[in-house]
């Protein structure tokens, strides 16, 4: 199939279109789980759902909601398809954000088979993007269910900040104890130089919010955990969930340059080979 | 054959260093002509290596207090070196007496031929480029998509950069660029046939590699204060590029598709 830059005629034929008067809240949000190549784009009324997966075993949400947009019109009630998340980004970031300029963004999609058109303005430049669309494969289900959260800590992303970015990659897992009793929150590694705690007790400052109910500790592929670091550094703040199977739910809430809150969020399954693993 | 120069003044000396820097950002090696006027940079690649030219030229006097020579004879009152242009030695900001010694091979006579200034064909479009900055950035979005891209222009201050996988197509539009009239771009022009009469709005393009012209862009530390590229339709891209007393001018052939 040939793609083609033509300017559109009219607007009409598009089951999709949504305008916003700064492309970086797009594309900053998007930066936040590019860990892989390609993205699954879910589109309703609500806005854009964008997941991506790794391993069958990690999964980043982010949601880029219709009020970010000040033109946001969907002919259906839901649109999905693939797409290669690096070209888009290129694409969203052509004009290297200068700061003090802001580029403009038009997005239209036509319907199943078509390609995401893309126009941005910046100072009186053009320029259109028309993306290939892929048939979208199927994404998995955590089942994560708010019922089944056995714990659950909300806190500034700060301090997280500074544990996740020194975090011992030698060590191939990253153990999460949660507990109601002292050391209440702990992050722990087992790497070649030996084994690095890092606690949060609840009376800290950096506590927001603190509801265990029992003491769980799971591990999770620190390889697997270590692409959240992108939407850690962009968050404000974190939410930190187990479920009763010992799923991980970070949800990191991100204020735009503008002042608005988006989310982002990773599902992670536990670490199977807990016996492999040396003693904590 | 001689030659002795000197530069003294601070000025002349960091627009020297300036100029060197931007060759040892476009090329490793190339060809240093020394006549009793000019400097002249130059670069003849073989069509099979990508074709590149790049013509450099630098009136001594605006650089040099004291410029001594003596060519290869009377006749030919004229040396042409080989030289990297990472090897010439730049400023040093201390007084102090260094002394470097520069490797070169002298060209002989007979291959001087291979370094004459290049012929300027007949341009479909003169355009000035946009803001240098912007089009480096957006140069370097596109490389990352593909390696070759088209870049076109008309006779309207329109100019556009276009890439094209199977994946996507990216094109940039820009408009309201000057189109210098013919007479004033080129500094030695040989091209006095009347102008064709061509729609303003029909678009030049020439195919060629990014990473090149990406290459190209991020030379640019002479702070040009014009650039001018002429299209010859699917054969040719020159840049020309001025500032004050030099001027570089830099030919790209177009790549097949």
């Amino acid at each position: 199939m040939a793609l083609s830059t033509q300017q559109p005629e009219n607007d009409d034929r598009y089951v999709l279109l949504a305008k916003i008067d700064n492309a970086r809240n797009v594309s900053n949000i998007l930066k936040a789980i590019h860990f892989k190549e390609s993205a699954t784009v879910f589109a309703s009324s609500m806005g854009f759902k964008v997941t991506v997966e790794d391993s069958k075993c990690v999964q980043a949400n982010a949601f880029i909601q219709e009020a970010l947009f000040h033109e946001f019109v969907m002919k259906e009630d839901q649109i999905t398809f693939k797409i290669n998340l690096t070209v888009l980004l290129e694409c969203l970031t052509i004009f290297g954000g200068t700061p003090g300029e802001s580029t403009s963004l038009k997005m239209c999609y036509a319907g199943y088979g078509c390609p995401l058109i893309l126009v941005l303005e910046e100072d009186g430049v053009l320029t259109d993007c028309s993306i290939k669309t892929l048939e979208p494969d199927e994404i998995l289900d955590f089942n994560f269910c708010s019922t089944n959260v056995i714990n659950k800590i909300i806190m500034k992303s700060e301090c997280l900040k500074e544990a996740f970015s020194e975090l011992d990659m030698s060590s191939d897992i990253l153990q999460f104890l949660m507990s109601p009793d002292s050391p209440h929150f702990r992050l722990s590694t087992f790497g070649n130089a030996g084994s690095t705690h890092s606690d949060f007790p609840k009376e800290s400052d950096m506590m927001e919010s603190f509801q265990c109910t029992q003491t769980q500790t799971n591990r999770y592929k620190i390889s697997l955990l270590k692409p959240s670091v992108k939407a850690l550094s962009l968050s404000t703040r974190v939410s930190i969930r187990t479920d009763n199977r010992g799923f991980l739910s970070l949800q990191f809430m991100i204020k735009n340059e503008d002042g608005q809150v988006c989310f982002v969020e990773f599902y992670c399954a536990p670490d199977e080979d807990v016996d492999e693993g040396p003693e904590p | 054959m001689k030659f002795r120069g000197k530069i003294v003044d601070i000025g002349c000396i960091h627009h020297f260093t300036r100029v060197i820097g931007t060759l040892s950002k476009l090329i490793k090696s190339c060809v240093l002509r020394i006549t009793p006027g000019n400097w002249y940079f130059i670069l003849a690649e073989k069509l099979a290596n990508g074709g590149i030219q790049i013509w450099c030229e630098l009136p001594q006097g605006h650089f040099f207090d004291e410029y001594a020579m003596e060519g290869v004879s009377k006749e030919a009152n004229e040396i042409y070196l080989e030289v990297a242009p990472d090897n010439i030695p730049t400023l040093s900001s201390h007084s102090r007496t260094v002394v470097h010694d520069v490797p070169v091979s002298v060209i002989p006579r007979r291959l001087w031929e291979d370094y004459e200034e290049p012929e300027l064909p007949h341009f479909d479009v003169s355009i000035a480029m946009p803001q240098m900055k912007l089009l480096k950035n957006m140069i370097d979005k596109m490389k990352n998509l593909s390696n070759h891209m088209v870049l076109s222009a008309n006779q309207n201050g329109e100019m556009k950069l276009s890439v094209e996988t199977d994946m996507a197509a990216v094109s940039t539009h820009f408009r309201d660029l000057i189109n210098p009239s013919t007479l004033d771009q080129v500094p030695s022009s040989h091209d006095s046939s009347p102008e064709r009469v061509k729609d303003p709005t029909e678009f030049s393009k020439a195919r060629i590699d990014i990473r090149k012209f990406a290459q190209f862009l991020s030379g640019q530390l002479v702070n040009p204060t014009k650039v001018i590229c002429n299209i010859v339709h699917n054969k040719v891209v020159h840049f020309l590029l001025l500032n004050e007393d030099v001027s570089l001018q830099y030919f790209m052939p177009v790549v097949a598709s």
